[in-house]
């Protein structure tokens, strides 16, 4: 098992958010965390990361990662952590780039500060391959561009480049499709099927749309008010719902053909 | 027998045409002396009490489409017709009654209000505008607005930072109808909400149009969402309106290959194993050089030498269903 969450508290100051989620996650497997925007989701993938905001903080529980213990770990020991075992994609990567300055510089700048012993060139290398790898023609010209030069699509494909340049064991990505547009998400969502067929990774995505859940997913958590009402394999929790919430949830989704809500 | 006729019958004839958009264009002067074509010679009609959705990818000018119509910028060519006169003309007095009755949902509903002021204030301000409302009227009206979209009366006093994303939209729902329009413009009114709530807020809108027989021009992504919605639909793909739809479900009958490939590209809840998703390659071009035949060739697979050079023309391939696509010239 890569990775073990066991009944994991988390709380703002003195506020419970989160009381007793547990999941459990293999190599090379997607989960989803699915629920409505204030319900935790994304509070939950941030302790995995250890980087929870303000006074937020674990108050209880375990993280076991790759048979270790992530709580008990120092700022330095994530620090090692970060890009090389764990990454993250955010809803739009365009916000974690530096706006003035031209992503190859940062691209660069992010590989060696990972890996000192590696020249400029080679960094650069590494980048342009891994661009092409996400299916980003011209890396060269990307390189040289300014994150706002580029649609949200293809600022969502650096993200994914950058944050699998060491490939890690696993990748959080936090509502990574929800700013883009139907087709564009599309591709995205093989984007990281791909990645994950390639690399092996196991990936968490947090999301609220349930059709991308329903399509990406082994495993899915279905999150309400900072607790999880169901998770399971995704044929069960899609086919056979057991919470209510979870049956809410699946009739809202709008299907084409469905029934219209004027008739 | 209201069913049958809907099954049978486009729209044109049998309902009653609230607004009429002839050959409507909006270009944008870029800096190097170029023109940007936001909307290319658009035709679209919206009935009573019947609602018109707008669906395409981000910079088709779905927007822009509907910011023209509401004068937030102006038309450079074409015409739009309701209550007889073309509204895209009207100056001084006119435009302001115009206004009056075409109301709209904005998308974030967190920076669609004045933070600064109390709910009361934002659901009257429009009344106070159209000097219809008495100060001493303020708090009954604003309760009567709060309850025609399921919000407690309670609210009148609250400010909008204190209310969830779902509560904001139907203040902004509110808002739209405290002037009795006669059409609402939502711009992806419900893009920014949950599923659970946008769910509640669809249902919403759907009575209210039942209830005052309001014209909706819905604008959205989701092609669920819209064939849910809409009595009309119309497809635009950079700036051209591709397909459109006076009756029927899209799901069955769409025909032009962007909307069909905008169909593969949407999530199902139900996916059987091994089903995949189709999306659509690549990406949308610049609108500033288009390209002279087919807007969609560039990623269209039925692509031919025909529609990279000749531009199709929206065709009625049927009773009520325009396609431009030159498979079905």
């Amino acid at each position: 098992m890569l990775l073990q969450v066991k009944d994991l508290d988390i709380s703002y100051g003195d506020r419970l958010t989160v009381a007793g989620a547990s999941l459990e996650l293999d190599k090379g497997e997607i989960m989803s965390i699915v629920g409505e925007s204030g319900s935790g989701k994304t509070t939950v993938i941030r302790a995995i990361m250890g980087c929870l905001p303000g006074a937020g903080r674990v108050s209880g529980g375990s993280i076991i990662f790759d048979g270790k213990d992530v709580l008990q770990n120092t700022p330095e020991q994530w620090r090692h952590m970060y890009g090389s075992e764990m990454s993250m994609i955010f809803q739009d990567s365009g916000n974690m780039i530096n706006p003035i300055r031209r992503i190859g510089d940062q691209f660069i700048d992010y590989i060696q500060a990972h890996q000192p012993d590696k020249s400029k060139s080679q960094a650069y290398e590494m980048a342009t391959a891994m661009l092409v790898n996400v299916r980003l023609p011209n890396p060269e010209n990307i390189m040289n561009s300014y994150p706002f030069e580029l649609s949200g699509g293809m600022r969502q494909r650096v993200g994914i480049a950058m944050a699998m340049i060491f490939s890690p064991k696993i990748l959080l990505a936090d509502e990574p499709t929800s700013a883009l547009d139907v087709t564009t998400q599309a591709q995205i969502i093989r984007q990281i099927v791909d990645i994950r067929n390639e690399y092996k990774v196991a990936v968490i995505i947090v999301t609220h749309n349930i059709g991308v859940a329903s399509y990406i997913s082994n495993k899915i958590m279905v999150m309400q008010g900072g607790k999880v009402v169901e998770y399971g394999k995704r044929e069960d929790v899609i086919g056979n719902p057991q919470h209510e919430y979870t049956k809410q949830l699946l009739r809202a989704v709008p299907i084409i053909g469905g029934k219209c809500y004027y008739a | 027998m209201p069913n049958q006729d809907s099954a049978t019958k486009p729209a044109y004839e049998r309902s009653k045409l609230v607004l009429e958009i002839k050959h409507l264009t909006k270009q944008f002067p870029v800096d190097d002396g170029r023109v940007l074509t936001a909307c290319n010679d658009i035709s679209l009609r919206a009935y009573e009490g019947k609602t018109l959705g707008i669906i395409g990818e981000s910079g088709c000018g779905k927007s822009t489409l509907v910011r023209t119509l509401l004068r937030i910028q102006p038309a450079t060519k074409g015409e739009a017709l309701f209550e007889g006169h073309d509204i895209l003309k009207s100056k001084g007095e006119q435009l302001r009654q115009d206004r009056k009755l075409i109301q709209m949902v904005f998308q974030d509903p967190t920076a669609a209000f004045n933070p600064k002021m109390l709910v009361k204030d934002i659901l009257t301000e429009p009344l106070k505008n159209y000097g219809l409302i008495k100060k001493s009227e303020v708090d009954a009206k604003a309760v009567e607005l709060l309850e025609m979209v399921e919000l407690p009366a309670s609210f009148k006093d609250r400010y909008p930072h204190s209310m969830s994303g779902g509560q904001r939209q139907r203040l902004g729902i509110a808002r739209a109808l405290a002037l009795e329009p006669k059409i609402i413009v939502c711009d992806e009114a419900t893009s920014a909400l949950d599923v659970s709530v946008q769910e509640k807020v669809c249902e919403l809108l759907c009575r209210l149009q039942k209830e005052k027989n309001i014209t909706y021009l819905f604008i959205a992504h989701d092609l669920g969402l819209v064939d849910l919605m809409c009595h009309q639909v119309a497809v635009m793909y950079l700036g051209n309106v591709v397909e459109w739809l006076e009756y029927g479900r899209i799901a069955e009958s769409c025909k032009h290959p962007y909307t069909r490939a905008l169909m593969k590209a949407v999530f199902k809840v139900d996916f059987r194993p091994g089903e995949k998703i189709e999306p659509i390659e690549g990406e949308i071009p610049s609108p500033l050089d288009l390209p002279p035949g087919c807007p969609f060739a560039s990623r269209c697979e039925h692509c031919t030498d025909n529609c990279l050079n000749n531009k199709p023309k929206l065709k009625e391939i049927e009773h009520g269903h325009w396609v431009a696509c030159h498979l079905y010239d």
